[in-house]
């Protein structure tokens, strides 16, 4: 082929392209087609224990081994009344800073629990700071089949080193049925509150 | 002040000790004979792993996580036990395989039943053992088997919890509530690989108890009041002085975002040494509760907020009505600084002489002794403490009153045998772990145990270096103050003054007290005079010139008032002026004072009342205009502590929003249209230094004779009591877990007084007065009869408010 004019030669690849494969991944209408790669780093989940009960023990290694600073945690004592994980200690307040967060996983290799992982979500643009601050509610695991919300106890019989073992499999008859008595009872006294306000 | 000659002594003592030259790891290191040769290796820069020997406990060799090689001698030493010896040749785990392995061996015993439990542990980021397993453990374990468990945690007491699976058998904890605290509750139990820490039937309810949580090198020792409340990451540290005592603790405070998280004791060998009580470590939620967040002024009988420019301005409206009739209540618990400005501005813009610090039971002697024997000057210190032969205590209960001088004098006592002698109505417990010498004293007639003193006692204070303290309750006990300050001059002894709060001593130096101008000046000596008024820019005429009014008088003078408006309204003559027209009062709690019930009848009848507070109060209740100020996390400043030593301390918080006392009146007086009084910290203090201390005469008139030894008749009783350190004070709200380590409330009388009014030991036993009465349980105490001691601030024992009586009043006991 003959020596194109410069001026021309730049015509000459967009003209070429034309006929090429597309590249481009159009989104938001093809997402579907186009999914993280299996190790892909995206939002967090605070994982649960097979009968529900959360996995992370407040231990802020997490914040620690974070160096964003996207981390924030407070923990807390376990009661015999109010349960949220095995052992002692849970994590009450449990913040991540989507705007400082850089993905980087370190926050999940420091976690002892294997409480904290990370999904495939990527969609966490908001139009504000507080939007993108994700509390506990925010980044706990759906409830599984098997699994009952806490507070509630331990499986009866079992302690927290048996959850690390994985000896327990989904919540008890018994686990349900306390979490089914306590939740009655807050509907009654939420009921009671509404008659008294009347 | 006396430290000089104190830093001289200790330097010709130094140059007497023999000296000793080793040999560590190559470095020649000389060092006086007895030192052992982990600290040694220290001065070399050799740093030997170590979990039981911490400096001021005395060796143990109990984790042997020091081990290392001595040539010459058979087997790995324990270096923290081993002293240096001349010639001798040491080579640490840095030179010497043997020394190396030997502490990786123990390191991996240790190991062995300790649970993975770093990330739900307090001690996590901050454990020796964390570090020293980084440093020197396996980071594989060999240890296969089941670890040994228990259940976990134990309250030793409500405050201090105790996880044996995490416990390295350091002996620390154990030691100190043997060694320093003398209160030995927890003690080593089985052996081997099933030693732990056993507790006893008893809690550990020790008042120094958080130290063993301090010092524990690994997580075995917590505390229910920072479970799992942060991660050393996350605290900022600031060094504090301790706000509720006089002992004047360097104190540690770690605060994350907008709240402490936890206080620990710092390390300041010519005070607290590495020592606090458990007020000052675990009394702080306080800080934050129920805050006053804005000014309130008074509109139809109501409080309601109001803008600071308004309340200023009202304030200083009814202030500048009242000049020459105003008076100044401060309490004990102000900074130096804070004092200072009170002082001033009751002098200046007050032109009133009406000033009182204290909060408490006074006496008539008191304000002369103060001016005397304490404003301005410094010492005797703790390390003439630590010195003294023999220490004579007058109404003072160290253990309860001031805890750092408590550990000072049971230091001295168990290493050169100090003698301790106490002027008071029975042994009490801290007396007896101090091996006191008992001299029984009616309370209100110490005077006369004094003058009585056994010629042993005499003979004992007549030592050079012995030392005299009296407490503040001394002040109630008429002519006391003056025996005691005849007595220090006759045997030649140091003579020192321990209030309770940590702000009384800072607030006499600088003058918060009628008749007392800043640095021990007299009011009523015109040269002194002139060197203030000179300071504050005014014309020496306009300060006042004979001494104000103290508490009690001001009560009286605002009920004299009343009485006078009411009789001129009854005759329809025209009301004389008040004496009293407006009061002005930082943080007073009425109950604190004997016949609180006439302080808070004269708050609600003074025509015009400034409150500065924290949080709202029976004195903010009847206050026309309350303007907030801040605690001390929010502000600089300055406590004095007994000896006279300046306890300065920072701002924890620096985005605080407040303003500290001394600001505000500061703005005060400029709404007054006053000359500018400094309204900072450094320049307060410029001010201060610049007075300096009076070198001329400082008289003390007027002598109150001892009255005569109270004589009950059947069915009463001398009436003796002392605040607790732990009570129902304001500032240990909001903790429960230090709550639960008060000591039960019991009423003490003697075996002889019990039988007088047949209540069997253990039985209730009922103490009133015409006001009301107390029921406690009664302990029968060794104590001369016809004495009755109850707690004063307990929560079951309120003796100010239900009683109504001081000690020395004579009350009626019975049976519940
Ligand atoms: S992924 Fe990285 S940046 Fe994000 S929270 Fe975890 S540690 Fe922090
Ligand atoms: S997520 Fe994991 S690392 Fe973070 S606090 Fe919870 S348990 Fe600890
Ligand atoms: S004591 Fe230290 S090593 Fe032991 S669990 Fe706690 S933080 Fe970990
Ligand atoms: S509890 Fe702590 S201080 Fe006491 S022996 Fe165990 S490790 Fe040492
Ligand atoms: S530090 Fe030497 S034996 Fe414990």
């Amino acid at each position: 082929m003959p020596e194109l004019p410069p001026a021309l030669s730049g015509f000459w690849v967009t003209f070429r392209t034309q006929f090429q494969k597309v590249n481009t991944e159009q989104y938001p209408e093809q997402k579907d087609k186009f999914p993280p790669k299996p190790r892909f780093h995206g939002r967090h989940q605070l994982n649960r224990w097979a009968d529900g009960l959360e996995k992370c023990v407040g231990c802020e290694l997490c914040a620690w081994a974070c160096p964003a600073d996207a981390i924030y945690v407070q923990g807390a004592d376990n009661s015999e009344a109010q349960r949220f994980s095995p052992g002692e200690r849970y994590g009450r307040v449990y913040q991540i800073n989507y705007l400082r967060c850089i993905f980087c996983g370190l926050c999940i290799e420091a976690c002892p629990t294997r409480a904290l992982t990370m999904t495939h979500e990527y969609e966490l643009a908001d139009n504000g700071r507080e939007k993108v601050i994700f509390e506990k509610q925010d980044l706990l695991a759906p409830l599984r089949e098997g699994m009952v919300p806490p507070p509630h106890a331990m499986v009866a019989g079992m302690d927290s080193h048996d959850y690390y073992m994985g000896k327990v499999t989904g919540a008890t008859e018994q686990q349900r049925e306390e979490v089914q008595h306590e939740e009655a009872q807050r509907e009654e006294a939420r009921r009671q509150d509404q008659g008294a306000a009347q | 002040m006396t430290a000089t000659s104190n830093d001289k002594d200790t330097a010709q003592a130094a140059a007497e000790v023999e000296m000793v030259t080793g040999v560590i790891d190559g470095h020649e290191v000389t060092v006086p004979k007895g030192t052992v040769i982990i600290r040694a290796a220290e001065l070399t820069g050799v740093d030997i792993p170590r979990f039981c020997a911490p400096p001021l406990l005395d060796p143990v060799a109990a984790c042997r996580a020091c081990l290392i090689e001595v040539e010459g001698m058979p087997k790995p030493q324990p270096s923290c036990a081993v002293e240096l010896g001349d010639g001798m040749v040491v080579h640490t785990q840095l030179t010497s395989e043997v020394a190396a392995k030997a502490q990786a061996g123990v390191m991996e015993f240790l190991l062995i039943n300790h649970p993975l439990d770093c990330p739900v542990c307090d001690k996590g980021g901050e454990c020796p053992l964390q570090n020293q397993a980084m440093t020197t453990g396996n980071p594989e374990t060999r240890y296969t088997l089941q670890k040994l468990t228990f259940p976990k945690p134990i309250n030793i007491s409500t405050e201090i919890l105790l996880d044996r699976e995490r416990c390295v058998m350091c002996q620390r904890c154990t030691r100190f509530a043997d060694e320093i605290a003398g209160d030995p509750f927890i003690e080593l139990v089985q052996r081997g690989a099933h030693q732990q820490i056993g507790i006893g039937e008893e809690p550990f309810d020790s008042y120094f108890s958080g130290n063993t949580i301090q010092i524990c090198p690994v997580g075995a020792l917590t505390s229910a009041d920072y479970r799992f409340r942060a991660r050393p990451f996350d605290l900022v540290s600031v060094p504090t002085t301790c706000e509720h005592c006089a002992s004047g603790c360097s104190l540690r405070t770690d605060y994350r975002h907008d709240a402490v998280m936890r206080r620990q004791a710092w390390d300041d060998p010519e005070v607290n040494e590495e020592w606090n009580c458990d007020k000052g470590r675990f009394a702080f939620p306080y800080l934050s509760l129920d805050r006053l967040s804005g000014p309130l002024v008074r509109e139809d009988g109501e409080l309601r907020p109001a803008s600071w420019p308004e309340a200023l301005r009202l304030a200083a409206d009814g202030l500048g009505r009242a000049r020459g009739r105003a008076a100044v209540l401060t309490g004990g618990r102000l900074t130096m600084e804070d004092a200072y400005a009170y002082a001033r501005f009751a002098r200046t813009a007050l032109a009133t002489d009406n000033i009182d610090m204290r909060a408490r039971a006074i006496g008539p002697d008191e304000a002369g002794f103060l001016a005397s024997q304490v404003a301005g000057t410094c010492g005797p210190t703790y390390a003439q403490l630590a010195a003294a032969p023999a220490v004579l205590l007058v109404a003072f209960e160290p253990e309860e009153e001031s805890p750092i001088v408590f550990l000072r004098l049971r230091k001295a006592v168990r290493q050169h045998g100090q003698q301790v002698v106490t002027v008071a109505p029975y042994p009490s417990h801290g007396s007896t772990k101090l091996s006191a010498t008992l001299v029984p004293a009616v309370p209100g007639a110490e005077a006369h145990s004094l003058a009585a003193l056994p010629a042993d006692v005499r003979d004992l204070l007549q030592q050079p270096g012995s030392v005299i303290l009296v407490g503040e309750r001394a002040a109630t006990a008429p002519g006391a103050l003056r025996a005691a300050a005849d007595l220090a001059d006759q045997t030649g002894a140091h003579l020192g003054w321990i209030p309770r709060r940590a702000g009384e001593r800072g607030a006499v130096d600088t003058g918060c007290l009628p008749g007392l101008l800043p640095g021990g000046r007299p009011l009523t000596d015109p040269a002194a005079r002139r060197e203030v008024a000179s300071a504050w820019g005014v014309a020496a005429d306009d300060l006042p010139t004979s001494a104000g009014l103290d508490l009690p008088a001001v009560v009286a003078a605002i009920a004299a008032d009343v009485a006078t408006r009411r009789s001129a309204a009854e005759q329809g003559d025209e009301a004389p002026a008040n004496t009293i027209d407006a009061l002005l009062v930082a943080g007073v709690e009425a109950s604190d004072v004997p016949h609180s019930d006439a302080l808070l009848r004269a708050l609600q009848d003074v025509p015009f009342l400034v409150s500065l507070e924290t949080r709202p109060s029976e004195v903010t209740d009847f206050a026309d205009v309350v303007l907030p100020v801040s605690v001390v996390t929010e502000k600089e400043g300055t406590f004095v502590d007994w000896e006279g030593r300046r306890r300065p301390f920072a701002r924890s918080f620096p985005l605080a929003t407040t303003f500290p006392d001394a600001e505000v009146l500061a703005l005060l007086a400029d709404y007054l249209d006053l000359d500018a009084a400094p309204r900072d910290v450094p320049a307060l203090r410029a001010e201060i230094d610049s007075l300096g201390a009076w070198g001329g005469e400082r008289p003390w008139p007027g002598a109150a004779g001892a009255t005569d030894t109270p004589n009950p008749g059947p069915g009463e009783a001398v009436l003796a009591s002392w605040r607790l350190l732990l009570d129902r004070g304001i500032m240990q709200e909001g903790e429960p877990y230090l709550a639960g380590t008060r000591q039960p409330s019991v009423a003490r009388v003697s075996a002889a007084t019990a039988a007088g009014v047949g209540v069997p030991d253990g039985e209730r036993l009922s103490v009133s007065t015409d006001h009301g009465t107390i029921a406690l349980p009664v302990e029968i105490t060794e104590m001369p009869d016809g004495i009755v001691w109850l707690p004063m601030n307990s929560p079951e024992s309120r003796v100010t408010t239900t009683l109504r009586a001081t000690p020395g009043d004579t009350v009626r006991l019975g049976r519940e």
